[in-house]
């Protein structure tokens, strides 16, 4: 197979993403989406790293696999906060500061 | 079976971020077993840690060897540098954590979740001071996660505050989304260079031969998410919401500490990977500093919280910043460009760590955060109103003040670079200097003219730990403007090393 096809897969998934976070107005589903794009960012990684030998592209994929845990893990605690407070967790209710 | 052949450690380079990550889980232990009376002890304990962290620092500039890569070994080597522009900034972070323990201290006393809270703290110091060390993609994005995430939870401090949460899930929806398209980036630009080593990336990067819409992309992308964490317009929308509802303290932190080490992670790039890139990242940092000035001034005037119209003014401080870094390799002004940008944060980071202070001082009394609520605070607190005036008159960058040489330093830099384009963003960030004095004017003329809103004059009572604070950022303030050979001196000798 081709690099291109593994490429154009993660610019697919990436442009999905941010089609995601733009257009979603729930806060879950927009932390799905920012998985999404983190995930094409592996798919690039792992597919450059097949590409140009070594291994700082596997690497990276597994730091990057890492850290999204941890970002997500904070992202729902917070997802509860402003549910707890609130009772929706419609990202379009959150106006309370303007200007 | 391969033989293993461990990296060199040297351990004296890594020593400030040992200190800090020992730090780390002393503070948390010591939390479990303090009783809730006690619970200050963290405060003092994490600030002792960050004091103690600069020791080293300390003891590496005073060696003053040239560079020093943390890790050598085979395919590890100059991954994680310290050098003297390393150092300088690992100083500067270092020193807005403190300062900022000292305003938490009478600030963050909800519940009893004093501990974690500065646990947070020192995570995210850490990360910035990792972040000044890294030389590479890795490190640069652990780096840039490490501070951000700690901070992400230290704006939503204030659990049942609705504010607090908003200012929470803004700040982290948006931080995390620009590191996402940030990763984007940095996964096309070592697919171009085949190494995530900057210096590398450095060399493959030239805008030549095949790939360079990959390329170009990379370095746009990049550049999109470091923009986020410094706020510069038009990336820059949730910097007022998440400044006003979070804590005034991590308000401070976020204000100075994120957005200094957003800088440095953007002068590494531009510095080591994007060279020879020039034509990509000169427009695109030009238009981003001239916007950045420009939105940022002219919704500050019309502001009526303060920390909305400091949120404001630091959005657009941070144009003054990006100024110079849009310039910096048009005809040999890297130098002057460097040292323009590492004098401005220094600079900046005193004055508005001074102002923060300030504004944490007076709503302890007048439990508002509206301009008008500074109403004749001369009548008042005399001593508290001269500070400010010298923290505003500093931001606006009036002579005898510190603010003043940070802005000489930046318009030098790009009148080096000369040219149309160095010439247009001079004019620009002039015009700029000259608007964003209205606001500042207008907060001291609430305090030295208008009477007091609620007439109640009883003095405020300013705490030790905000006192301590206000004397380190005053006398900064006056000597870095005073004396301004000081500062030059280590803008000087913060030259960017490329590795051993």
């Amino acid at each position: 197979m081709l690099i291109n096809e593994f490429l154009l897969l993660g610019a697919v998934l990436f442009c999905i993403g941010v089609y995601g976070v733009i257009a979603r107005k729930n806060a879950v589903l927009v932390l799905m989406s920012i998985e999404l794009i983190l995930n094409s960012v592996n798919i690039n990684l792992l597919a450059f790293d097949r590409l140009n030998g070594g291994n700082d592209g596997a690497v990276f994929a597994l730091y990057i696999i890492a850290v999204a845990a941890a970002e997500v893990g904070v992202g729902l605690a917070m997802v509860l906060l402003i549910f707890r407070n609130r009772k929706t967790i419609s990202l379009d209710d959150l106006s309370e500061m303007k200007g | 079976m391969l033989a293993f052949s461990s990296p060199v450690i040297d351990y004296h380079a890594l020593a400030p971020e040992l200190v800090l990550s020992a730090g780390l889980c002393v503070v948390l232990l010591v939390d479990l077993f303090v009783p809730d009376h006690r619970r200050w002890i963290t405060g003092t304990l994490t600030g002792l840690f960050l004091l103690g962290a600069l020791v080293p620092v300390v003891t590496l500039a005073v060696i003053g060897d040239d560079v020093r890569s943390s890790l050598s070994g085979e395919g590890v080597t100059g991954r994680y540098v310290v050098d003297n522009f390393a150092l300088v900034l690992k100083a500067l972070f270092l020193l807005t954590g403190y300062i900022v323990v000292l305003l938490s201290a009478h600030e963050i006393e909800e519940g009893h979740y004093q501990g974690e809270f500065y646990v947070l703290l020192l995570s995210s110091v850490l990360g910035m001071v990792m972040m000044a060390s890294a030389r590479d993609l890795v490190s640069l994005f652990i780096a840039l996660e490490f501070l951000s995430i700690p901070a992400y939870m230290m704006a939503a401090w204030k659990k049942r505050d609705r504010k607090s949460n908003e200012a929470g899930v803004k700040y982290y929806l948006l931080g995390v989304f620009a590191s996402a398209v940030m990763l984007y980036g940095m996964s096309l630009l070592y697919g171009v260079a085949g190494s995530t080593l900057l210096t590398d990336i450095g060399k493959s990067v030239t805008l030549k031969g095949d790939r360079v819409g990959v390329q170009v992309l990379g370095v746009v992308f990049v550049i999109v998410g470091f923009a986020f964490k410094v706020s510069a317009v038009p990336f820059h929308t949730w910097a007022p919401d998440t400044y006003e509802g979070a804590p005034t303290p991590v308000t401070a932190f976020l204000s100075v500490g994120s957005k200094a080490a957003g800088f440095v992670g953007l002068v590494v790039l531009v510095y080591l990977a994007f060279p020879q890139a020039r034509d990509v990242y000169r427009p695109f940092l030009w238009v981003m500093a001239a916007l950045t000035m420009t939105i940022g001034n002219l919704i500050a005037l019309k502001q009526t919280n303060i920390v909305r119209m400091l949120a404001y003014s630091s959005v657009s401080q941070g144009g003054f910043i990006l100024m110079p870094l849009a310039m910096a390799f048009t005809n040999g002004a890297q130098e002057t460009s460097l040292r323009a940008v590492i004098v401005y944060l220094i600079i900046y980071a005193a004055t508005n760590l001074g102002a923060f202070a300030i504004v944490i001082a007076v709503s302890r009394k007048t439990r508002s955060g509206e301009i008008t609520s500074f109403g004749g605070l001369f009548q008042y607190a005399p001593g508290l109103t001269v500070l400010m005036t010298v923290f505003l008159a500093s931001l606006a960058g009036i002579p005898p003040l510190g603010g003043w040489y940070g802005k000489f330093a930046a318009f030098r830099a790009v009148l080096d670079a000369a040219g149309g384009w160095g010439y247009t963003i001079a004019i620009v960030g002039a015009v700029n200097a000259v608007i964003a004095t209205a606001y500042y004017v207008n907060v001291m003329r609430e305090m030295w003219m208008k009477p007091v809103p609620d007439s109640d004059v009883t003095p405020i009572k300013v705490y030790g730990s905000v006192q301590a604070a206000l004397v380190i950022c005053g006398v900064a303030t006056l000597v870095l403007g005073v004396l301004p050979g000081l500062i030059a001196k280590v803008g000087a000798i913060t030259d960017l090393a490329t590795g051993p």
